[in-house]
């Protein structure tokens, strides 16, 4: 199927969503996702981050759709073409999505482990305003310990489902889910008990903000200032491929490797995260490719590939205005 | 006069049990189609009757049965809608608690036409006497064979279950509708895919409301033809109206749809006018979550002409002039209430019932509570009415299900109309917060129970 999204052509399989052809195009006409994570079935469609305009339906049926679509839960048509950067009515909408997620959400990045990989901060900073127009009280919450290992901050949790939809995927057990309605609703375990088995640790690095951290991380650096390495070891429970983060000779972090969508490539158990944080432990490959946008990719090895729209002179002059408003944002 | 297709015999006593209902003709439009027609044939009737989706979206009936999937070997599913909880609408509630019968003649057709062999009716948790009433029915129904195995010797079954929903708004919605019926938390599905193709379990599904299941009834008996002579345009047939407010006869009525709106506000024969001699303010005409008009709007359309209780004549002007039918929820209210009142009251409705999987309603709904709340308390500012457009138009199409879109327009809509009124509370908030809108002309339960 022939899918064209901001004036970039691309083939993609059919039952592809708008959000993974646009992926596969790559730079910086990939709408952004909160809540969307490709290894978890049925995420997506919550945050709204990712709406973007169907400006024609396919070439059967041209029609355009009346309002903004989830990219990552709508699938393509043959024909389809799409505008994400190249609409105003999707960068206000996601201008306005940006300040409801950030009415429940503080800006405590500088106290905030996440901060530097964290996908709302991004979205803040391309899409956010400087100054808030919600002058009411936060809801707060006091920090909850669900397992020995994790602890759950739900003031910063912007309720994306991921870390509920982890837990009920990959483990053997569903202990967490929602509690209560709308700007009520929480992320809680059952009663008092915690969230407890191999696989656990895996809600920390689905999560996109900075509401589920890894205890034996916390407050020890900043994620910019440590050096990531990719190892693997033989391990009985998961593929044993992870990213060790240094600081000095000591590993002080262990994750799953994360794609360029941060996003990790397999999900990795309990014991390669939390107890393995020996170098003697891991097989080392090599410095961890960063190509993060973020301020994690600032200390380290490779540039940002340039982005695919900004590069291309016909649909640079085809977008002028887009870009010109772009870039008083 | 207007017709009474589907509460013509609603005040015969004992119509809410199968004999009396039978003896006054009832379950004909079973022997018709079970005996004389097909499935095929009975969408067909439908089709032709132009009847429209009465739970709000007014979406062509026909059309939607004719796009349930109808994959071999699986299971197709027809659910009733009965989780009615608008605020202002209380139609179905009255149908299933006075005639029965009449929802479960239709689901048994219905269900026939759509080949489901297992049907639900997802009524409102609230609702327990409607409940057990349906049950009652339902149990009356199969021990004279008009349910379970070989219905009437056809060949067909059916199974018909009444289930209780949580009773959250949102469980009115189709897909949370079923969510809620699997046993989940009630919560939007996202589409596609569409219920018709992916539904209940998995299997292609029909949800209906309460009355169009019901005007499947006369549809059957007397032709789509005769059916769709009725009304005007696109909008056919007849409508119940659940009429509230300041109306002199608040209750349930049928219209034919076309009815010119003062007619059905003043004549004797539905609302009676307003009550106490009062002038008309505004009218929300299709329950809380369609855009509210002022008197003079609504009564004719911004062309001059009498605005016509139907889908078209009512939508007339989109929003800026027009409002919707919705479910048939008519508010009326005397010039002595509040629209800031109001439209807080709502608000704070749609913030307590979102359920809160996606973000700008999640956040947009007690957001725009929170300034409504200070505004009607006296502490609100000239730059809240601009704050509260801008926050619904973020929510506005941006939300998973239409919730956001019903806690989006109403306050739109006050703002567009009575931006005066607004203002007035910014500028005179000591005397708003002592007005007593709206409870002037109720005496007090409490002191009425003291000196009973």
């Amino acid at each position: 199927m022939k899918v064209t999204i901001d004036g970039i052509p691309v083939e993609v399989e059919p039952g592809t969503s708008i959000l993974n052809a646009a992926r596969q195009i790559g730079g910086d006409i990939v709408p952004p996702a909160m809540c969307y994570y490709s290894k978890l079935e049925g995420s997506g469609g919550k945050c709204r981050t990712c709406l973007v305009k169907v400006t024609k339906g396919s070439e059967k049926d041209p029609r355009p759709m009346p309002k903004l679509v989830a990219s990552c839960r709508t699938g393509v048509m043959d024909g389809m073409e799409v505008q994400n950067i190249t609409s105003p009515e999707v960068i206000e909408a996601r201008k306005g999505v940006v300040e409801m997620l950030l009415i429940n959400h503080p800006l405590d990045c500088p106290v905030c482990d996440q901060a530097g990989e964290c996908h709302l901060q991004d979205l803040g900073f391309e899409h956010g305003a400087a100054k808030t127009r919600y002058e009411f009280d936060r809801r707060t919450f006091e920090k909850i310990d669900i397992g020995d290992k994790i602890q759950l901050h739900m003031t910063r949790c912007i309720l994306c489902y991921r870390c509920v939809f982890t837990a009920d995927q990959i483990t053997n057990t569903r202990l967490h889910g929602i509690l209560n309605r709308g700007d009520h609703s929480e992320i809680s375990t059952y009663i008092s008990k915690s969230v407890d088995n191999d696989f656990s640790g895996n809600v920390i690095d689905v999560c996109p903000v900075g509401a589920l951290t890894d205890k034996t991380f916390r407050f020890k650096n900043r994620v910019w200032f440590t050096k990531p390495v990719d190892a693997h070891r033989d391990c009985d429970k998961c593929c044993g491929k992870v990213t060790l983060w240094y600081k000095g000779e000591d590993v002080i972090r262990v994750t799953g490797r994360k794609d360029v969508y941060g996003e990790v490539e397999e999900f990795i158990c309990n014991t390669c995260r939390f107890d393995k944080k020996k170098t003697a432990d891991w097989v080392i490959e090599g410095p961890r490719k960063i190509s993060h946008k973020s301020v994690i990719s600032s200390n380290h090895y490779e540039f940002t590939p340039l982005p695919v729209v900004k590069t291309n002179p016909v649909l640079l002059e085809a977008n002028k205005e887009q870009f010109e408003r772009d870039t008083r944002l | 006069m207007g017709r009474k297709l589907l509460l013509e015999h609603i005040n015969v006593p004992g119509i809410n049990t199968f004999d009396v209902y039978r003896q006054k003709g009832g379950y004909a439009s079973v022997e018709k189609a079970l005996k004389t027609m097909t499935p095929e044939a009975i969408v067909e009737e439908v089709k032709k009757s132009g009847l429209r989706g009465r739970g709000g979206a007014g979406f062509p009936t026909g059309m939607k049965w004719s796009f349930l999937a109808k994959p071999e070997g699986v299971e197709r599913y027809l659910v009733c809608n009965a989780d009615e909880s608008e605020p202002g609408t209380f139609k179905d509630r009255y149908l299933m608690t006075y005639i029965p019968h009449l929802l479960i003649e239709g689901m048994i057709v219905a269900s026939f036409a759509l080949g489901a062999k297992t049907s639900y009716i997802y009524v409102r948790g609230e609702m327990m006497p409607q409940i057990r009433i349906l049950e009652r029915a339902i149990a009356e129904a199969k021990a004279k064979g008009f349910l379970g195995k070989n219905i009437l010797g056809s060949g067909y079954d059916l199974e018909l279950y009444v289930q209780p929903g949580g009773g959250a708004y949102i469980c009115g919605e189709e897909t949370a509708l079923l969510e809620s019926l699997e046993g989940k938390r009630g919560n939007p599905r996202i589409k596609p895919p569409f219920p018709a193709i992916a539904g209940l379990y998995g299997c292609p599904t029909v949800v209906n409301n309460v009355e169009s299941i019901a005007a499947v009834v006369p549809i059957i008996n007397d032709g789509g033809d005769e059916y769709a002579k009725i009304g005007i345009g696109r909008s056919t047939g007849t409508k119940l109206i659940s009429a509230g407010g300041n109306v002199k006869k608040p209750g349930v009525y049928e219209i034919d749809l076309g009815l010119p709106v003062e007619e059905f506000l003043y004549s004797d024969e539905y609302c009676g006018g307003i009550a106490n001699g009062k002038r008309l303010k505004a009218v929300v005409a299709g329950g809380s979550s369609v855009p509210i008009l002022p008197a003079n709007l609504f009564m004719k359309t911004i062309n001059n002409e009498p605005r016509l209780m139907s889908y078209e004549s009512l939508a007339d002007g989109g929003f800026v002039s027009g409002t919707m039918m919705g479910s048939g929820g008519f508010i009326a209210y005397d010039e002595d209430q509040c629209i800031v009142r109001n439209t807080w009251n709502f608000t704070r409705f749609y913030h307590h019932e979102s359920c809160g999987q996606c973000s700008p309603c999640r956040e947009g709904t007690g957001w725009m509570e929170k300034v409504l709340h200070r505004l009607e308390h006296g502490h609100g500012k000239m730059s809240d009415m601009d704050l509260l457009v801008d926050v619904s138009k973020k929510i506005e199409g941006n939300t998973i299900c239409p919730l956001g879109d019903a806690a989006a327009w109403p306050v739109a809509s006050a703002i567009r109309h009575f931006r005066d009124e607004f203002e007035w509370h910014v500028t005179n908030g000591a005397e708003a917060t002592t007005r007593n809108f709206g409870l002037a002309h109720y005496a007090d339960p409490l002191t009425v129970a003291a000196t009973a």
